[in-house]
């Protein structure tokens, strides 16, 4: 028996290796713990796959018609990662990282709705119900994603404006998202935030922040009361590879190592700060050295597992050692904002080029498919769950009332000990502060 | 309330810093303090004192009226405005370990301007931070820290070098909460000596009153007194809100009466309150931090040439208590502001904006702007003098307002 399926998968493997500058190196363990999942479709894989290492099996259910859900599975499984780490001041972690057939997937579903979520985005601003500046992630899904896996709540992460993303990764809702977007009362903002003014408080997200570099000091306070504190738990402050040469990032840089807060600095480096490519902005691109006394790991920001064992690695040795910076190399598709068509600086064929080769979402759908962990019509049904997700999310924000005109008034402070407010003819409008 | 009744202490007389009336030295005098206290003629104002006290819940004490028979404490004590905000910093990081005070010297130089001596003794350098010459970094770090649940006081060596880290105060402290509809409140305080000092130059002189008091989140405090500095420094500690706390550097060797309440540890002063230090009757003078001092001694002046002037010290530029302002102005019907910062869109315009849109039937004179000169502070010392508003110059101003420039003769 075992001969025939070899001989029968022999004749059908798909080519699952297309050229690529981070190829896939997959190796698997050749003596697997007993799975609890008893279907014979698991077992008959895993049996034939273990024969021979960087094999690629159509998976035996489509032959012979098994209907075997998506994996829940949690048995390890043990991958490499794109390209080793690079490592500045410090000792590169292995490139070899665990993960199982659940994470997998976990990362599949949740990098597909955020790209759902950012490409509707594009569909609703060009409709003119977002307004103002909207800034989209989609390409940087890996390392939202990745991070998260890597943290607990207890963990505080903070961004710059490009945070939808970010903000669905720890725990917002699709209805949070678009809501706010469009200026509704359900946003996580109620509305007077906007695009670039999403927090979470409760899960340790704090936005959202409009000014280039900014959120690198709150990052690092964010650090320095955990450390007050005694939380054990640490700070993730992303910037762009514009925000790189922010004075305050070095001013930041410089008190945290003083004093061994636990700040992990990661710059997100999509290689165009706006519309200026890095090599015409930062004289040593090398974002991940530019900590000269911190040290500094260089991440494929497309590969999310990557992004998680960094992150993992950062997290122990910020703990113990003060501040660490992370640079995720990754790419954005859209331009820096809906304002920007994102050509005029570089070429169409570049854009596409990675979206062949690089893209996150794109990466996980082979190790699925080849790790035979669900197969290629699962995937598309999770796709398609995901973009109805999306569409009823849009719909129900739609529905959701704008603020009311007397919310123009509150929270200007926290006690605003009944001060009086006015709006623009003050003799019409006035407000009590609660 | 025992404390009330051991001190009595008037407004006036505080502020001077005068002595109280000597003790009672025989038994008639205390039976019959008339026959042997100096007789004054009581002003209207002063017996409005205690009606007016009591409506705007000032914390100062008032008279007895039956006071024979008490004993009074004696001269009551003094304390300078720096040991004041000193003593505030000790209470308040003493009463709660999320306070923590960060900024330039503030530690083992015991504080650029001594302010905070003492507490790396007694906190340890966990809860008092020296920080490195960067504004903007550690500004940034302290508003991260008040994200996160902490009670940062941030010292700027002069709040000139606010200016560097201005966005932090702004965009990622004052509007925070309202950007986040109330998840993120910022209980932060900045503060640090605003305004001229002597001879130090354009760059260390300007005052930020009027800059940061028109930003929406923030509040924005000016202490005059040592009473006023322990009372506002506590209150904005404690305020969830980010607080911009202007002191004067000139102001720190000042000593001025404190009562018990005043030194006591809960003592606290309202925020978005103003103090009149001197009821009158015919012209209001308003002024804040340095300049109240100045409109106290041009009303001694003004008070020799028959005009009784009120003096209303504003403690809080924002919020701005128009409220008292305009009772002020609705009562004498003239109005003169005075500030140290430069005149375009400073405070005064600000105050007097207001008392248009509201008191306008009430005056009977244009309202009167004193405030610094229109220039970047000149270094020599006789052209700074010319910068800075000196007491002649709310004196004439308020003789203006009173039509009374012409000496009265002269215009019969």
């Amino acid at each position: 028996m075992p001969t025939l399926l070899s001989a029968w998968f022999n004749s059908h493997q798909p080519n699952l290796h297309p050229p690529s500058f981070y190829s896939l190196s997959l190796f698997r363990s050749s003596h697997p713990p007993p799975s609890p999942n008893p279907t014979l479709a698991m077992a008959l894989s895993r049996f034939a796959s273990s024969s021979r290492s960087g094999s690629l099996l159509k998976p035996l259910s489509s032959a012979i018609s098994l209907r075997r859900p998506i994996s829940t599975d949690t048995t390890p499984i043990t991958l490499e990662t794109s390209v080793p780490f690079t490592a500045h001041q410090c000792e590169a972690p292995s490139r070899t990282v665990q993960t199982s057939a659940n994470e997998l997937l976990t990362f599949f579903r949740d990098m597909a709705l955020m790209r759902r979520m950012e490409i509707a985005a594009d569909s609703l601003y060009k409709a003119k119900l977002i307004r103002g500046f909207c800034h989209l992630y989609d390409g940087q899904e890996a390392v939202a994603v990745g991070m998260e896996a890597a943290l607990t709540k207890k963990d505080c992460i903070i961004t710059a404006y490009r945070d939808h993303c970010t903000f669905m990764a720890r725990g917002g809702t699709l209805l949070e998202v678009f809501a706010e977007l469009m200026g509704r009362q359900a946003g996580c903002s109620r509305g007077k935030g906007g695009s670039m003014h999403f927090y979470k408080k409760d899960s340790n997200f704090y936005g959202g922040h409009g000014i280039v570099g900014a959120q690198v000091p709150l990052g690092c306070g964010l650090a320095f009361a955990q450390k007050y504190s005694k939380d054990e738990a640490v700070t993730f402050a992303l910037y762009g590879d514009g925000a790189a040469n922010q004075g305050q990032l070095f001013e930041a840089l410089n008190i945290s190592a003083l004093w061994d807060l636990p700040a992990i600095l990661v710059c997100e480096n999509n290689h165009y700060g706006m519309g200026t490519a890095e090599w015409r902005a930062a004289k040593s691109p090398a974002y991940y050295k530019r900590g000269d006394y911190s040290p500094g790991l260089k991440v494929d920001g497309m590969d999310v597992l990557a992004v998680k064992q960094a992150c993992t690695f950062a997290k122990e040795h910020a703990l113990k050692n003060g501040p660490i910076i992370l640079e995720m190399d990754t790419y954005r598709y859209h331009g820096h904002s809906m304002s920007d068509p994102g050509s005029t600086y570089r070429t169409r064929d570049e854009i596409t080029g990675v979206r062949q080769e690089r893209d996150p979402i794109e990466r996980i759908r082979k190790l699925i498919l080849s790790h035979d962990l669900a197969t290629e019509k699962e995937l598309k049904d999770i796709e398609k769950e995901v973009r109805k997700e999306v569409d009823d999310a849009i719909a129900q924000a739609k529905e959701n009332p704008v603020p009311e005109s007397s919310e123009l008034f509150t929270n200007v402070y926290a006690k605003g000990l009944g001060v009086e407010s006015f709006g623009a003819d003050r003799k019409e409008v006035r407000a009590t502060l609660p | 309330m025992g404390a009330l009744r051991d001190c009595q202490v008037d407004a006036r007389q505080t502020e001077d810093g005068t002595p109280l009336p000597p003790r009672a030295s025989s038994i008639i005098e205390l039976l019959f303090p008339f026959f042997f206290q100096k007789r004054e003629k009581k002003s209207r104002g002063e017996k409005m004192l205690v009606v007016r006290k009591k409506m705007l819940g000032q914390s100062l004490l008032i008279r007895p009226a039956v006071s024979v028979l008490r004993s009074y404490s004696s001269s009551a004590k003094q304390m300078t405005v720096r040991d004041a905000l000193n003593s505030a910093l000790d209470e308040e990081m003493s009463a709660d370990q999320k306070v923590f005070l960060m900024g330039e010297e503030v530690g083992e130089y015991q504080g650029a301007y001594k302010i905070s001596k003492g507490l790396l003794e007694k906190y340890g350098p966990e809860r008092v931070l020296d920080t490195p010459i960067t504004e903007a970094g550690f500004a940034g770090i302290a508003v991260g820290a008040a994200y996160h649940g902490l009670k940062p006081v941030v010292e700027f060596m002069t709040f000139n070098f606010s200016m560097q880290a201005i966005d932090h105060i702004i965009n990622s402290a004052a509007k925070s909460n309202y950007m986040s509809a109330g998840q993120m409140s910022v209980p932060i305080v900045f503060r640090g000596p605003n305004g001229a000092a002597a001879g130090v130059g354009a760059q260390h002189s300007q005052c930020y009153a009027a800059w940061y008091a028109s930003c929406p989140g923030l509040k924005v405090l000016t202490p005059y007194s040592s009473e006023d500095a322990r009372g506002l420094l506590k209150a904005a500690i404690r305020d969830p809100d980010p607080v911009v706390f202007l002191e004067n550097e000139l102001l720190y060797g000042e000593s001025f009466s404190v009562s018990d309440e005043v030194l006591d540890s809960s003592f606290c002063l309202p925020i978005g309150k103003a103090k009149i230090e001197r009821v009158g009757r015919d012209v209001t003078i308003t002024a804040f931090s340095k300049m109240v001092g100045h409109a106290l001694k041009a009303a001694e002046i003004l008070e020799k040439d028959g005009i009784d002037a009120e003096v209303i010290n504003l403690r809080s530029i924002r919020p701005l208590d128009r409220s008292t302002i305009n009772a002020s102005v609705r009562k004498t019907n003239r109005l003169i502001t005075v500030e140290e910062g430069f005149p375009q869109h400073g405070v005064g315009a600000e105050i007097c904006a207001s008392v248009v849109e509201e008191s306008f039937a009430y005056l009977d004179a244009p309202v009167e702007r004193i405030a610094g000169a229109d220039v970047p502070m000149p270094y020599a010392a006789n052209l700074e003098r010319l910068a800075v508003p000196q007491v002649e110059d709310i004196v004439r101003a308020a003789k203006r307002a009173c039509y009374r420039s012409v000496p009265l003769a002269a215009a019969a």
